[in-house]
């Protein structure tokens, strides 16, 4: 058994991918620095230095066989944080290697290929639900912000849908959970780490609020009341499609 | 602006809008090329869910409930002593600007009353969907209700700025039509129809010769129809449905199950329930016909016109037609697949995937998410399936029901629940 460590990006940990065949072990495990807690006394330890060569052979193999859909759909298994992800990304990479010609990623049959399926779901649905969930107020500086806490590290995979709809206000998208954001300026995108602010003045925003902004909340939260039609009551469907962790932030369901 | 009177149109002209149930942004390809608001999703976003469950996607809502038409089954007729209101062109903006800034919203929806003739009011409507598009660069999604009896000229008008468009024929038949809503015909409702359709297909055929054609109603046409409300069968309902879909292009089909709100000897008595079982059925029927390939005369038969509501359509089909199964998944044609019932289009895809790889059996399509409970019964695969023996059991239909209950506790069952 070899335990593989590398730096937690994707680029490390197709690297990582890369050495487990240049050092042809078999039996691994590959885990981010970060989530390396207890060493295991019967595992040798790799280190794994982050090679932009290494991964980008690896990426390039990937495209050839399952095309970029391929590599988008790792990448969501990779943004989904879980603690099988790197062990996924590897076998699929080896059950590609087997079968080239062949998109493996259809093999539904196969239970690591139906688990990368099913995580694509999730990070998916999670992704569509901060295109829909997001709420953004209107601050006294003009700058529309919104704040989060999603199941998973979406941040970076919603970024391209906001900015192609909001390209006519700035606005920030911030990650409570993960403490970093992503900020418009009219001009373009860019991440946003502010490690000396503590995550509690992300959360407090009303005295920051824009003039108008309460009477805009307050007519939406009418509007939510009196689209509904009490006699088709059904909470269990509304529970089911809008669940309760992401109430905090909805501006109708304060 | 006035945010108190503000709030009071919209309360009342939101509440008489909420019964038309079409909510959905789907279709819209506009994108966001002219560094201005908004971009569209061609699949359309949820952005939230009233107590009901339904889906919030638009800014839903009347010009105004004033209303020249006395239709029995609509809240806002001239008779109905209720309170009135009109918005202005700028209102509608403004709200529909600024709830899609605070992304509330996919874009809007527009219907109205018939405050004079139906071209002042078309005319209205376009109106704002143009100052929309011309003067705020907006590209979310404008659903339009085309007012029946309006001319051909603002129709056109209509579809350059709208992405989708919509006129409710509400009563499956004439004859009930004319009962409830004695000053409107089916006729006069069809004509923009006709033309919005004539348009898109023109649409078409100019963009396979032309580069730059101006966009006319992207997400194309649907319409709305109340079950419950006057004695049609479901199988008239259905073969309107289908009429539509085959002869008009539509998009979609609503179906919305008439809530008892007015007094009135021609409608159901206000102490009736919502048919929400029927409509949920009537749906699935629809669905049948869109994604699944069934014939609307494969759902019903006329010696037999109303949809089973113990059991779903699919399930029914092949509970008459059981000399089709057991279905072998390992070799089955994608038609056939799709007709298992507890087998769904994402399902059988992969199945029609994963079997190029290996051989499938019953555990491969439960991982998969196929409803077993259901699907055991009617497929076949390379080993033995104890379950398909019970096909030509007398009391199938029994066996079946018995094994879906604990599932599928019926959320509009009349049954009252105890905690």
């Amino acid at each position: 058994m070899t335990t593989l460590l590398y730096d937690g990006s994707f680029e490390g940990l197709l690297t990582a991918v890369f050495e487990v065949f240049e050092y042809k072990y078999t039996e691994v495990d590959i885990v981010s620095f970060s989530n390396y807690h207890q060493e295991n006394i019967f595992a040798q330890v790799h280190e794994v230095v982050t090679d932009v060569a290494k991964s980008e052979r690896v990426l390039n193999k990937i495209k050839i066989n399952l095309g970029s859909e391929g590599i988008s759909r790792l990448l969501l298994v990779y943004f989904s944080e879980k603690p099988v992800a790197e062990k996924l990304v590897l076998s699929a990479v080896r059950h590609s290697l087997r079968n080239p010609g062949k998109n493996i990623l259809q093999d539904f049959g196969n239970d690591d290929i139906l688990d990368i399926a099913k995580i694509c779901k999730s990070v998916g649905r999670e992704i569509h639900r901060m295109h829909a969930f997001v709420r953004f107020e209107k601050l006294q500086d003009e700058v529309f912000f919104s704040k989060i806490e999603p199941d998973f590290n979406v941040l970076p995979l919603i970024l391209k849908h906001f900015k192609n709809r909001y390209q006519d206000q700035k606005w920030m998208i911030f990650d409570l959970k993960r403490h970093y954001g992503i900020f418009y300026d009219m001009n373009e995108v860019d991440f946003f780490y502010p490690d000396e602010i503590p995550t509690k003045d992300f959360r407090k925003t009303e005295n920051l609020l824009h003039e108008e902004e309460v009477a805009y909340q307050k007519l939406w939260q009418r509007y939510f009341f009196k689209t509904n039609i009490p006699e088709r009551k059904n909470l269990k469907l509304h529970h089911q499609s809008l669940p309760k962790r992401y109430w905090k932030y909805l501006t109708e369901k304060y | 602006m006035n945010f108190e009177r503000i709030k009071e149109k919209l309360e009342i002209l939101a509440d008489a809008a909420k019964y038309d149930v079409s909510c959905s942004s789907s279709g819209g390809n506009r994108k966001n090329k002219n560094g201005g608001l908004g971009d569209s999703h061609s699949t359309g976003i949820c952005h939230s869910y009233t107590e009901d469950g339904r889906c919030v996607s638009l800014l839903k809502i009347l010009l105004t409930n004033h209303c020249i038409y006395d239709c029995a089954y609509c809240v806002s007729r001239k008779s109905n002593d209720i309170k009135r209101a009109a918005f202005t062109v700028e209102e509608v903006v403004d709200l529909t600007v600024n709830f899609y800034r605070r992304n509330y919203i996919e874009g809007l929806f527009l219907s109205s009353g018939i405050f004079k003739d139906a071209d002042t009011t078309m005319e209205r409507l376009v109106r704002i969907a143009k100052k929309l598009r011309t003067e705020h660069k907006f590209n979310g999604y404008i659903h339009l209700k085309s007012i029946p009896g309006a001319s051909d000229e603002i129709m056109k008008e209509a579809g350059l700025y709208a992405d989708r468009l919509s006129i409710n024929i509400e009563i499956p038949t004439e004859k009930g039509l004319k009962l409830l809503a004695p000053d409107k015909s089916h006729s006069e409702m069809i004509k923009p129809m006709g033309f919005v359709k004539n348009e898109l297909i023109l649409y078409k055929e100019e963009k396979k010769i032309f580069r730059k054609v101006p966009k006319f109603a992207p997400a194309g046409q649907s319409t709305q129809m109340i079950v419950g409300a006057t004695d049609e069968t479901d199988l008239k309902i259905i073969k309107v449905a289908d009429h539509f879909y085959q002869n008009f292009n539509l998009k979609r089909v609503y179906y919305s199950g008439y809530v008892p709100m007015l007094e009135d000897a021609r409608l159901p008595s206000i102490h009736s329930q919502v048919p929400m079982l029927r409509e949920n059925r009537l749906y699935q029927a629809d669905w049948l016909m869109r994604f699944y390939g069934f014939q609307a005369n494969e759902i019903l038969e006329k010696s037999n016109p109303f949809l089973d509501l113990e059991v779903d359509p699919k399930l029914a089909w092949a509970l008459r037609n059981r000399e089709r199964f057991p279905v072998n998944i390992n070799t089955a044609t994608k038609e056939m697949i799709l007709r298992i019932p507890g087998v769904g289009t994402k399902s059988t895809n992969k199945i029609l995937m994963a079997r190029r790889f290996q051989n499938l059996n019953l555990d491969h399509l439960k991982k998969m998410g196929v409803a077993v409970n259901r699907a055991k019964f009617f497929v076949e695969f390379e080993s033995h399936n104890i379950f398909t023996k019970y096909i030509d059991d007398q009391n199938f239909r029994k066996i079946i029901l018995n094994g879906m209950k604990s599932k599928f506790a019926n959320p509009f069952s009349e049954q009252l629940t105890l905690f």
